[in-house]
């Protein structure tokens, strides 16, 4: 009896995994809302272009849009391989 | 003054019928003018919900295209007065419905009635965003289970952006969260997300609680929206809702483990 309750405080519980999972694809979700509707084809095609010079992959580019007073800042990172 | 209330989720499967069902039933025996439309074009499924399926002549899409007035197409419910159904078509694919006549169908309407419930179709499509645009508040109906989470967090997204409260920066749609088929058993024993989780991700106002219950099949079997199994836990959950929804203080019931289970 001691071990089985041993065992299931050792085993995080599947609740509290789906809630980090949650806040972390949740928080994703709303830094992209508001955006412009074309970000995600632009995203693709700049990573396309990078592409012609360097092999990357698609989550090496981090693409965001901000709205300062009077302008807006595209904000683009990417990372390259080693090489 | 009417209310146009959208019932939406994102994702199928979680409720949005069952709850668009037993939340106008249950405003319209408050003494509510409700009707209920379904907006699900190709699948409908909320007259048999309803229980009105065999009574279903005319339809959302045949009043869009001026084939059948408004009241031709509107059931009048058997059981409970003041409560109207406007179902969708069967056959029509979602391009039938358009914006400019699902506005004039809801003009309409609001001159008559105290509340309009959307029911919306699953997904984020056309059907979707034409069921929320013209909303006033949204019931986002959500499981505890990620992908129900997920996905009502997109249309939270959309409700901000893609409505016509939105496009014309007056007041946001009012957005409540209903949680359904809640186990508090299963909570205790950390295998579901908790109400606080489900709303601390959110980040909206909790209007209802609805447990996992035998009655929801009981009832959607016989076409009897469960409201009226007014003895059943989920019954008296969704009279709960109805009563928060109309401005009303009421504490929430059903979201604690039962006793014995340990």
């Amino acid at each position: 009896m001691k071990l089985l309750e041993f065992l299931k405080r050792e085993r995080k519980k599947s609740a509290s995994v789906a809630k980090e999972r949650l806040q972390i694809i949740v928080a994703h979700q709303r830094s992209q809302r508001g955006q412009p509707d074309y970000m995600p084809m632009l995203e693709k095609e700049l990573v396309e272009v990078i592409r012609r010079y360097v092999q990357i992959d698609d989550d090496a580019v981090q693409i965001s849009l901000d709205s300062e007073d009077n302008c807006s800042v595209l904000e683009l990172n990417v990372t390259l391989p080693k090489s | 003054m009417a209310k146009v209330i959208v019932v939406t989720s994102g994702k199928g499967g979680v409720g949005k019928t069952t709850s668009a069902a037993a939340i106008s039933t249950g405003l319209a025996m408050r003494g509510k003018k409700t009707v209920v439309i379904d907006f699900d074009v190709g699948l409908r499924n909320l007259d048999l919900i309803m229980g009105c399926e065999r009574r279903v002549v005319y339809d959302l899409v045949n009043v869009i295209q001026g084939e059948a007035g408004l009241n031709q197409a509107l059931i009048r419910d058997k059981r409970v007065e003041n409560l109207f159904i406007l179902p969708a078509s069967q056959t029509r694919d979602k391009e039938a419905l358009t914006q400019e006549g699902v506005k004039e169908v809801l003009e309409k309407l609001r001159e008559e009635f105290d509340f309009i419930i959307c029911d919306s179709p699953a997904g984020i499509e056309r059907g979707a965003q034409l069921a929320m645009y013209f909303a006033d508040e949204a019931v986002v109906v959500t499981n505890p289970e990620v992908s129900s989470v997920r996905d009502s967090d997109r249309i939270l997204g959309l409700l901000a952006s893609k409505t016509q409260r939105a496009e014309q920066a007056s007041d946001p749609v009012r957005e409540h969260l209903l949680i359904t088929r809640y186990n508090p058993d299963r909570v205790t024993s950390g295998d579901m997300l908790t109400l606080e989780d489900i709303r601390e991700i959110l980040a909206i106002e909790l209007l209802g609680l609805i447990p996992e219950s035998e009655a929801v099949l009981r009832a959607s079997n016989q076409g009897v929206p469960v409201i009226h199994e007014s003895a059943s836990d989920a019954g008296m959950a969704y009279l709960d809702t109805v009563s928060r929804l109309l401005g009303e203080d009421v504490p929430l019931r059903f979201h604690q483990a039962s006793k014995k289970a340990c």
